[in-house]
């Protein structure tokens, strides 16, 4: 009945997203994150040095993917960063990503509306302009929106991850196998 | 032979079950005759990632709603595993125990794992007549997602729509 593959990208890599590394790069990984989820805060690290390992050969690509229900200041986090990008730019909405995962395990209110305002600053971005985007829910739409993407794909929990548009099924915790299947998605790429 | 060979299939009529939802709670399938019923068989509570199946399901339930969808949950742990674990991780769904005789509802859906004692991560998607409308289950450990099950209750709605026109 399914007319496509279950956990497949169903919403294509745009302009829309934020995204580090060339358009034509031959491997692009997108990951589905929760700012207060600790498992997308021990891939954060993970990421950054595949990132720097692959170099030109990966794109990479966050959208948001908040569970509210059980991380209380999740959907803030990804508005807030939201609204660092639209009035500060994409580096510093990069800065602003970073940020908060290093953050997230300083303290309980680590991510709450006062300290993302503050991260949102040290960014570069307009404090009160952030401030008042998460209190006008500026940037709610574009967060579901995310999600739903997610749901649609197939995102079974966070972080998923997607390579050149394939769920990811292995272990990203283990570096070793979560860059040799990348390596591979960019040899498949390559034929 | 598949290693889901007896999962029950699309245009099966789906059996009636009657479980417990909290300690002092029974809830039977065709109390939701009339409406469509998704359940979701896993293998446990208290699975060790955040953003499990269950918290995912719990996320997207007012999609499920909005097309007029039921979600049961159904696992082999006990009623009051199941509460602590919809209050720790604030299910707004119920979750029933498949728990005396232990898995009989997994088995009759053929989602049962006898190996390890637990049920398959199985999905069914039922019709308001009872009859199932689609059925998925992934290989072991990898966790279905919930695009197959709003697809299915998409193209539920289609006809529907097409039926009343």
């Amino acid at each position: 009945m399914s007319a496509h593959k279950q956990g497949t990208l169903r919403s294509d890599v745009s302009e829309r997203d934020h995204t580090l590394g060339a358009k034509n790069a031959p491997v692009t990984l997108v990951e589905y994150g929760d700012y207060e989820c600790p498992h997308c805060y021990r891939a954060h690290p993970i990421v950054t040095a595949i990132r720097e390992q692959l170099g030109v050969k990966l794109r990479f690509v966050f959208r948001n993917f908040p569970l509210t229900q059980i991380h209380l200041h999740a959907f803030h986090a990804a508005e807030a960063a939201e609204s660092v990008a639209a009035h500060a730019g994409e580096a510093a909405f990069w800065a602003m990503h970073d940020t908060i995962y290093e953050h997230q395990q300083d303290s309980d209110d680590a991510l709450d509306d006062a300290h993302l305002v503050r991260y949102a600053a040290a960014c570069g971005a307009d404090p009160v302009q952030v401030k008042q985007d998460l209190v006008e829910e500026n940037f709610e739409e574009r967060v579901s929106a995310d999600f739903m993407s997610g749901v649609r794909s197939g995102v079974n929990g966070t972080p998923t991850f997607f390579i050149n548009g394939e769920r990811f099924e292995g272990d990203w915790t283990n570096r070793q196998a979560f860059t040799a299947a990348l390596e591979e998605a960019a040899e498949l790429a390559h034929r | 032979m598949t290693e889901h060979a007896n999962l029950l299939r699309a245009g099966e009529p789906a059996p009636d079950f009657t479980l417990r939802a909290t300690p002092d709670q029974m809830v039977s399938l065709s109390e939701f005759r009339g409406r469509p019923v998704i359940i979701a068989f896993y293998p446990a509570d208290w699975s060790p990632v955040c953003g499990d199946q269950m918290a995912l399901y719990n996320e997207v339930l007012p999609e499920f709603h909005k097309l007029g969808a039921e979600l049961l949950g159904i696992s082999v742990d006990g009623a009051w595993c199941h509460a602590a674990f919809a209050s720790a991780r604030k299910l707004h769904f119920p979750l029933l125990s498949d728990f005396e005789p232990k898995g009989a509802v997994a088995r009759a859906y053929g989602a049962y794992r006898p190996k390890d004692g637990t049920s398959e991560r199985a999905l069914f998607v039922i019709d308001g007549d009872g009859v199932i409308r689609w059925s998925y289950c992934p290989p072991v450990g990898v966790n279905p997602g919930a695009d197959g099950i709003l697809e299915a209750l998409e193209a539920m709605h289609g006809e529907r729509s097409e039926v009343a026109r």
